[in-house]
């Protein structure tokens, strides 16, 4: 509506998503735009699905509408379909090919779709499917997956790779900078010609 | 000026450093706890700040400070101010001098809450002015007004925003920081601090007396405004406000309430210059009501004709909805769009290696029959194991137990609460039930910090808010004055020794505690603690899922065996349930 581009990012508690979320308001401020966003704190974070909401450009509320989101951004394969319907028409997928089934799943014998069917599903929308664990893993630590993301989504999202680098080298712990940058770059190579 | 990125809540705590605050109280509570998180984390404070062990005590210290001259702000979620509403209803009367601000952040949709109650009321009900943020840069500017305002008028000021302010991020501009830690002074005068009736009724009129003084201020101050645009006008306060700005048609009038008490003459004026009006709120019909007194024959379409609702939170979805709705818009402007269905749920779950989950699991091995009254804190999430029975607010876990046990309930009544939980309002309930001859088991799970609002300390902890070591208070000697004499301490990742306690629990009679202490396994990672983890020998797992149904996250099941993942954080509790013995130190047979 108002002319922002809407990205959500999911996962579930402790993945990751509010450091994502910070990094893309400060290549925001690099870039000298307006952002919103909105995430989910508390009890909610303790393994349960999470969700952020990014505007980039945004001036209104900080929250997107289901069906018109112009990105998700997946860290786990069954939150991407549960979250699929916050895209648009023509909205992209940026999702972590690593699936964590829910505990609920074992406790209670629930029925789960498999890798296959979901990734089936998710095609309904251009996709950009990735190894983020092995690869975060590869450059240096799986904590970095997160970022990894990231730059596998940089060729879709408004903002310059030269100010998400920036925004990621500011945010995460000093001591991590390099393996993140590493990460960073990994998920861009990943995401290749992903536009 | 700076610009930066921030959390709803740290851009508050960034206007009260601008502000000069001098004193800052609080009790944790989502969605307002980063408000002080972020002010006691601060490298050079030079106010005053302390985690207070509930909101009632908080407000008490922060109302005397600002008796004292300084700044004070005290900080609470929306049920929170139901425990202080005590001193908030007095504290109108006698004032104060220095500004102090009462943050209760309400929370639309009870994303972590028992209730969706409306702090407005409260402002309304205590007749203290109330601010209503819109969006992270209001919440910010809104508190620079809040200090000088509560000074202007001599009252408390409440500040309400909800968890879409709190939890929502902006680009927010900032101003320079200005130092607090004034020195306070009390200047005594009875007739202004001693509430004895002769006292009290001069000071009710008195606060009666300074109400149109505030309603007129809060329309200069341009807290409440509107732009005439059209013939029909939308009224609108809070998140509100910004989801109707996006949506606004060009000929449609707009008014933002962003704070109360409300000008009736100044509000009636803009209500009969149109042909009708929409108010788009969330919770309680705050501002319907104000509009509904003044608007005359004018139509008035909100909560109370069906066209909002009084539950739950706006989006940019149901507002436009009730804009389409009371013929505001054209068409919808959002398509409908449809869940996947039948996917597994992913609530939120105790984390694997919570000690409460080898509790609440020995409990239930002992109680089979029992009733779990229970309390407000990670463990409410032991519903999912069936060993919560009731939960309506904090400290009511030993209340519940100890009115259903003089109810004439035969079954076994064993309670659970945390312990900041306990110390915040369980005392009382404790020292209630062994005083009357309750027959009953408290189980108090002992994780040493305040966990599910983000690990804030409390007297239990051994440190303060600003990380100063202090002697942990004692929990048994707590339960022993209350005169419990059955006080035990149990380690619950050994469920051998807790079945043997709570055996010998069930066996006696009168009020029984036993205390589960075990640190929270997220402090416990952050302080360095490594178990090593666990695995499960394939050839020996018999499939029989015993492990699986204990409900930890590290334990999965496929291909008919059991499998531990690497959020396994080594607390062995599943190796002692494991009825052939297939679980045990990973890399070792």
């Amino acid at each position: 509506m108002s002319g922002s581009f809407d990205i959500l990012i999911v996962g579930i508690g402790g993945q990751g998503t509010i450091l994502a979320s910070n990094i893309l308001g400060e290549a925001c401020l690099i870039e000298n735009r307006h952002i919103r966003g909105a995430e989910t704190h508390g009890m909610a974070q303790r393994g349960g699905s999470v969700e952020s909401h990014i505007r980039i450009g945004g001036e209104f509320g900080p929250l997107i509408t289901p069906g018109e989101a112009d990105l998700l951004i997946s860290f786990d394969l069954l939150e991407a379909l549960r979250y699929s319907h916050f895209l648009k028409k023509d909205g992209k997928m940026v999702v972590n090919s690593h699936l964590v089934l829910p505990t609920s799943v074992f406790v209670q014998n629930l029925k789960a779709p498999s890798e296959a069917e979901i990734v089936a599903a998710l095609k309904k929308h251009p996709l950009c499917l990735l190894d983020a664990d092995s690869l975060a893993v590869e450059a240096g630590s799986p904590l970095s997956a997160n970022v990894l993301m990231l730059g596998a989504a940089s060729g879709v999202m408004p903002l310059k790779p030269e100010s998400l680098l920036e925004a990621v080298k500011r945010l995460v712990p000093k001591k991590t900078v390099e393996i993140n940058v590493k990460a960073f770059e990994a998920g861009r190579n990943a995401g290749g010609t992903f536009r | 000026m700076e610009r930066r990125y921030l959390l709803g809540n740290e851009a508050i705590a960034h206007a009260c450093v601008e502000s000069g605050v001098d004193f800052i109280s609080g009790y944790p509570g989502t969605p307002s706890s980063e408000v002080i998180d972020t002010l006691r984390g601060q490298p050079d404070r030079s106010y005053y700040v302390e985690w207070s062990v509930n909101e009632k005590v908080a407000l008490e210290n922060a109302l005397a400070a600002a008796w004292c001259g300084v700044r004070a702000l005290c900080t609470m979620k929306h049920v929170g101010l139901n425990v202080a509403a005590d001193p908030l209803m007095t504290s109108a009367y006698t004032g104060v001098t220095g500004g102090l601000v009462i943050m209760s952040a309400d929370d639309p949709f009870a994303h972590s809450s028992q209730n969706e109650q409306d702090t407005r009321c409260y402002a309304h009900f205590a007749r203290v002015p109330c601010l209503d943020p819109s969006s992270v840069q209001d919440a910010h500017d809104m508190i620079l007004e809040a200090f000088p305002l509560s000074e202007e008028f001599g009252l408390p000021v409440i500040f309400r925003p909800t968890t879409r302010i709190c939890h929502s991020k902006g680009d927010v501009d900032l101003g320079p920081a200005v130092p607090g830690g004034r020195k306070g002074e009390f200047h005594k005068d009875p007739r202004q601090y001693v509430v004895i009736p002769a006292h009290t009724r001069i000071l009710h009129k008195k606060l009666n007396e300074k109400q149109p003084a505030i309603r007129k201020r809060l329309v200069e101050k341009g807290f409440n405004r509107y732009d005439i645009r059209g013939k029909t006008a939308i009224i609108a306060s809070g998140i509100g406000a910004s989801y109707v700005l996006e949506l606004l048609p060009d000929d449609v009038s707009f008014m933002k309430i962003g704070a109360y008490p409300i000008d009736e003459e100044w509000l009636g004026d803009f209500v009969k210059k149109h042909e009708k009006v929409l108010v788009i709120e969330e919770l309680a019909p705050e501002v319907e009501e104000t509009v509904r007194q003044v608007a005359g024959t004018v139509p008035v379409y909100g909560k109370k004709n069906g066209y909002a609702p009084y539950e739950g939170e706006l989006s940019p979805a149901t507002v436009a909805a009730i804009m389409e709705k009371a013929g505001f818009l054209k068409k919808k402007p959002f398509a409908p769009a449809v869940p996947v269905q039948d996917l597994p749920m992913r609530p939120p779950i105790l984390c694997a290696g919570c000690l409460h989950r080898g509790m609440f699991y020995a409990m239930k091995k002992v109680f089979k029959d029992a009733i779990y009254p229970s309390d407000i804190g990670c463990y409410t999430l032991g519903l999912q194991l069936g060993t919560v029975d009731t939960c309506i607010c904090m400290g009511a876990s030993i209340t519940v137990a100890s009115g259903m046990a003089h109810s004439g309930e035969t079954r076994d009544i064993v309670c659970t609460i945390g312990d900041s939980t306990f110390l915040h309002t369980g005392i009382q309930g404790l020292m209630n039930a062994v005083y009357n001859g309750a027959d009953m088991t408290v189980v108090i799970l002992d994780n040493r910090i305040t966990a599910m609002t983000g690990h804030q300390p409390n007297p239990n902890t051994g440190t303060t808010a600003c990380g100063v070591e202090i002697p942990a208070v004692s929990l048994d000697a707590i339960c022993r004055a209350c005169g419990v004499n059955f006080v035990e301490t149990v380690d619950p990742f050994d469920i051998t020794g807790t079945v043997n306690v709570l055996q010998e629990a069930k066996k006696r009679k009168g009020v029984k505690v036993v205390i589960a202490r075990q640190m929270c396994v997220i402090t416990a990672r952050r302080a360095g603690v490594k178990r090593g983890r666990y695995a499960v020998n394939v050839e020996t797992c018999t499939g029989c899922g015993t492990c699986v149904r204990f409900g930890c996250p590290a334990i999965e099941f496929t291909d008919e065996k059991a499998r531990i993942n690497d959020l396994c954080s080594g607390c062995s509790v599943c190796v002692q349930l494991c009825p052939v013995g297939a679980i045990g130190r990973e890399g070792k047979k």
